[in-house]
């Protein structure tokens, strides 16, 4: 059962999400677009959209560190455990409530705003559930794991960290997360779901994150057909000279 | 000197008579399709006016276009990359779906379906948005023929410009209609705020394009264009913008909206210009020294090293030898009786305008003086100081004198002309008053008044090698037309039914089937002929037989 959930599961949602997105990428560009619902409402977008996306990127950084550096890393440069946890748990807990709470505006604006309820797809629905889910038990970790300590204590770096780690190494570990509290295990499980669903909902467009536009000039110039000068190739004796 | 070409329209304001057509068989052509049901690629504005959207000249409040920062260099005026980066996630400055309109349809089936009832039945609006019941309250020409101006006069910005002075005198005396499509502009800023690259600049012609395969929707565009010219597609979530009918114009015919254009009054031609002069006219300190500024910017296809560069950088005898009969050379440079619309937005626009004399005309004439008479007019041109002001908000960023001069010009060329009709002798002191030669004056008569098809439109024609690959030559391979192959995607009755994208094809479904107004939903009863396209018989175009059912 273990080998299952912590090395079948993930593996089986890993690939569903490298594969997916090819295969989106390749058969669907024109569809890939973040599907923007602005046009048809913008009071509450102009705060729920910020508060939910720089959320969501704090939340994101907050994993990347938590899970991919070793505690022996932080350790090594000289951040004691209580001022990691400290800082994790303060900046989780921002970056969670502004994703939280942004999700919520979003999603009440969703439902009530008539053009973007139109616009919303069963596709859409579930992937708002998944994703809540995810969230919400996120924070349940973090409130009832971290600061309440329900369950006894509990070290993710020593334990869900750990795991990860060895899972993106191909050398995956089950008995570490068949150890984890619960809590973290459902949290894990709903974010695998979540990514194996991922290449098929709008969340495609985070790939899409336009960092090239801070790099190239401003105007864009493309030829018709890069092959020849002009718009087509010039008749006999009017060739180009030089 | 880096020479390329720029295809570019002069529209003749006097000519305009508002009758919209170019704007309906341009959007039959390119925005018939669900979720560009609000889209004018093409529209006609009643001047003075709102325009469309509304106010979309307020630069201070849409910031679109480009400004100079304080160092004097050019800059975003929506802000530069890391302020579009920051705000992504909810475009600031985005105009919302009310400052164009709400899309609406009417409620026909209630006219044949009601049941029998002492009132008659009523076709009441319902909004392509929700599908449900809405009240009217404004669309792409509301304001037509100042229609309602009254109440939305105020809220002209380039009156306001002008001061209070103008208000009820303007209305009085002159009205005039604008149509505008995309200015593919030299310098366009929105192609500047893509943040995916996805608008382009086509090395070729200058057409500014959306890659619709690039496009990822982050709607900067939209607040980048200072004419609010690029649209937001909501059904597939791209931009989405005027083309310059390029399938056509690949193959030498005009665009859709300068086809059918009744008063005749848009000119298409190529245009020479100098890339590497672009930015520093852009950047010229003085407003007014830009429309002078981007007049610079053009070459004269008629100089020999023009010539050579043009052949060096690639440009084909043919597309140079266009270039030399282009009728918007001839306007813009040679006669300067062209302005660009709104050059103060610093994008070096590439449809200009020759200026109504029109409304000055009937004025003279309304007082019983001779209309035609030099003397008359210009007169009048210097009595009738507002008008002239608020052209010049429009096409010279307020300056005065250059459209003093085209309207003089054009009064010239009136009186000049007259005598000739009459029989009597030119007066070669009416040319020289505006300082033209006669020769000059006859030829602009001719291209103004009588300018055959092929004079308007000076589009260097495509080449058989490449024709099959142009779109509007029918020669490609056409199964598609028997179930196979790409079907067209214009017009819901054409073709199979294209997958927008894997996840609103089930929304793509639910529209098609609903049974809801917002779409054509019950397909066996009826069918929206403003999306057909004429190929096929979608579902629906005819009734199903009662006794198809007995016959089986």
């Amino acid at each position: 059962m273990d080998t299952f959930l912590w090395v079948i599961v993930p593996y089986l949602c890993l690939t569903t999400f490298v594969v997916g997105h090819f295969w989106r990428y390749r058969y669907d560009k024109f569809g890939w677009t973040t599907r923007s619902s602005q046009l048809y409402e913008d009071k509450m977008l102009r705060i729920g959209s910020p508060l939910f996306h720089f959320g969501m990127l704090g939340v994101v950084g907050g994993h990347v560190i938590g899970l991919l550096i070793p505690e022996s890393w932080t350790d090594a440069v000289g951040v004691s455990t209580e001022a990691y946890h400290a800082v994790a748990v303060v900046g989780g807990l921002i970056a969670g409530v502004m994703a939280l709470v942004g999700m919520a505006i979003l999603i009440y604006r969703r439902r009530t705003v008539g053009p973007v309820f139109s616009a919303t797809t069963p596709m859409d629905k579930v992937m708002y559930a998944v994703l809540g889910v995810v969230i919400a038990l996120g924070m349940w970790n973090t409130i009832a794991g971290s600061i309440l300590s329900v369950g006894g204590h509990y070290d993710y770096r020593e334990g869900v960290s750990v795991w990860y780690r060895s899972f993106l190494a191909f050398q995956p570990d089950p008995e570490l997360m068949a150890d984890a509290p619960l809590g973290f295990q459902l949290h894990a499980l709903a974010a695998f779901a979540l990514f194996a669903l991922w290449p098929f909902t709008r969340l495609v467009h985070v790939f899409s994150a336009p960092l090239g536009y801070l790099t190239r000039p401003y105007l864009v110039y493309r030829s018709r057909d890069d092959v020849e000068l002009g718009s087509h190739r010039p008749r006999r004796g009017w060739e180009r000279v030089g | 000197m880096r020479v390329m070409a720029q295809m570019a329209m002069v529209m003749n304001l006097d000519k305009c008579i508002g009758c919209h057509t170019c704007s309906v068989t341009c959007k039959q052509a390119w925005t018939n399709r669900t979720g560009t049901e609000y889209v004018w690629f093409n529209n006609v504005e009643t001047r003075p006016g709102q325009g469309y959207p509304r106010r979309y000249e307020d630069q201070e409040e849409w910031q679109g276009g480009w400004t100079l920062n304080k160092r004097g260099r050019l800059a975003l005026k929506g802000g530069g990359r890391f302020r579009k980066l920051l705000t992504i996630f909810s475009n600031p400055k985005m105009p919302s779906i009310q400052d164009y309109y709400e899309p609406w349809t009417y409620d026909y089936a209630t006219l044949t379906d009601a049941p029998a009832q002492e009132h008659t039945p009523v076709a009441r609006p319902k909004s392509l948005l929700t599908g449900k019941d809405m009240k009217i309250t404004w669309s792409s020409n509301w304001d037509d023929n100042l229609g309602g101006s009254k109440a939305t006069e105020e809220h002209d910005p380039m009156l306001k410009k002008i001061g209070d002075k103008v208000k009820f005198e303007f209305e009085q005396t002159f009205m005039f209609y604008l149509p505008r499509i995309c200015e593919h502009c030299l310098n366009p800023s929105c192609a500047a705020s893509c943040p995916s690259g996805a608008i382009y600049k086509r090395s070729e012609d200058g057409i500014v394009l959306v890659d619709q395969d690039r496009c990822r929707g982050w709607r900067m565009c939209i607040s980048g264009c200072p004419y609010k010219k690029v649209y937001f597609n909501h059904r597939t979530g791209k931009a989405e913008k005027c083309t310059f009918c390029f399938p056509r114009i690949e193959v030498g015919l005009p665009t859709v909206c300068s086809e059918t254009c009744v008063g005749r009054l848009r000119y298409i031609g190529l245009m020479l210009y100098d890339a590497d002069k672009v930015l520093e006219a852009a950047s010229t300190t003085d407003e007014h020294g830009l429309y002078e500024a981007q007049r610079e910017v053009f070459l004269d296809p008629n100089d020999p090293e023009v010539q050579r560069e043009a052949e060096r950088a690639g440009i084909p005898q043919d597309w140079i030898q266009a270039a030399q009969r282009s009728p918007i050379y001839a306007l813009i440079n040679r006669f300067k009786v062209a302005l660009p619309l709104h050059p103060e937005y610093r994008t070096m626009p590439m449809v200009w305008y020759i200026p109504p004399l029109s409304p000055v005309v009937d004025v003279v004439k309304d007082t019983g003086y001779d209309a035609e008479d030099k003397g008359n007019l210009f007169a009048a041109i210097d009595a009738l100081r507002i008008p002239i002001e608020y052209l010049a908000e429009l096409f010279t960023a307020g300056e005065v004198a250059p459209v003093d001069r085209v309207l003089k010009k054009l009064a010239a060329m009136r009186s000049y002309m007259r005598d000739i009709n009459l029989g009597r002798d030119p007066d070669a002191s009416i040319p020289e008053a505006v300082g033209m030669t006669e020769e000059e004056m006859y030829d602009m008569y001719r291209l103004l008044a009588i300018a055959k098809y092929d004079e308007r439109y000076v589009i260097p024609p495509a080449h058989a090698e490449q024709a099959h690959a142009l779109e509007e030559l029918a020669t490609e391979c056409s199964v598609s037309e028997y179930g196979g192959g790409n079907p067209e995607i214009f017009g819901e009755g054409s073709g199979s039914l294209t997958p927008l994208a894997v996840e609103n094809f089930r929304m793509l479904q639910d529209r098609q089937t609903a049974d809801t107004l917002a779409s054509p939903a019950d397909k066996s009863a009826r069918v929206n002929l403003l999306n057909w396209d004429g190929k096929g018989a979608p579902s629906g175009l005819f009734p199903p037989r009662p006794d198809d059912e007995e016959q089986r």
